[in-house]
């Protein structure tokens, strides 16, 4: 997610095949390194969809269809406007 | 005498022009093309409906392939996701204790859905680091989205980052109240339409 744009697609590939897993972990370091925070949707254990915040690419589960990158959370402080 | 040194003059100018043309023309032409970037950069950043529409578009799609269909309708129909606390915890028979109301860009409202009772407003914003001064915002669905994906990932570290007031600061208690009761309303009319397709069926 960018500000302003919305979703982009950073990298796509198969995580069987070498040159493309690497390829996707150079994506996910270089997010993480712009203080990105990513997260994996996932199914929780009553069938309630959730997200899963990973910090590592060892972390991604390996069926995992996508990888969200977001801005990092900070306290909001918006003045006072109703 | 003056006219010699005149001509002397006229003459080192000319030649200093001469061999500064080379270093002028590439530092004309690197002005050039920074002004192009500028402009170009300008150009993308100035205010299209269009893009912030196909953005928003893309965001929604993006939500509803995350979160379950009747968060979606919600979502869709009311203009908030709900979120019961605490998150993870399985479903019992017990209400839940506390739930949230997730508005794009507005805080997060934490809430008793036993009796409505407002608790607490959670500020909490996705600021662009990389531009930290004038950045646009996500659209609104992505906020939406990311307010959700860190919710139910972490619960404790979002509540934890986020600035919390008493409710009212920034959201109408009357507002939330008047969403509160159209929820309800919403989710009675889903029971009674699953309850009739129950029925036909």
């Amino acid at each position: 997610m960018k500000p302003g744009h919305g979703e982009i697609v950073l990298a796509e590939g198969d995580v069987g095949i070498p040159a493309e897993e690497l390829q996707l972990i150079e994506a996910f370091r270089r997010e993480l390194d712009a203080g990105m925070w990513a997260a994996v949707p996932t199914e929780g254990l009553a069938g309630r969809r959730e997200a899963e915040l990973v910090k590592s690419f060892d972390e991604v589960p390996r069926d995992a269809e996508r990888v969200i990158f977001f801005p990092r959370a900070a306290g909001g402080a918006a003045p006072v406007g109703r | 005498m003056a006219l010699p040194l005149g001509t002397a003059a006229v003459l080192l100018l000319a030649l200093f022009f001469e061999l500064a043309r080379p270093r002028l023309r590439r530092s004309l032409t690197r002005a050039r093309v920074a002004v192009a970037r500028v402009r170009r950069e300008r150009a993308e950043e100035s205010y299209d409906p269009g893009r912030e529409r196909r953005a928003e578009q893309r965001a929604r799609a993006l939500l509803r392939s995350c979160v379950n269909e009747e968060d979606w309708e919600i979502y869709s129909e009311l203009g908030f996701l709900r979120v019961l606390g605490p998150v993870g915890a399985p479903a019992g028979d017990s209400p839940a204790p506390y739930a949230y109301l997730i508005y794009p860009h507005k805080p997060i409202v934490a809430y008793v859905p036993a009796t409505g009772e407002l608790l607490s407003e959670y500020c909490v914003t996705f600021p662009d680091h990389s531009r930290p001064f004038g950045s646009s915002r996500l659209p609104h669905s992505d906020d939406v989205l990311a307010k959700w994906m860190a919710i139910t990932a972490d619960e404790r570290r979002l509540i934890g980052e986020a600035n919390m007031h008493l409710p009212g600061r920034q959201v109408e208690p009357e507002r939330v109240r008047r969403d509160l009761a159209r929820l309800a309303r919403w989710e009675r009319e889903r029971s009674e339409r699953e309850l009739g397709g129950v029925r036909a069926a």
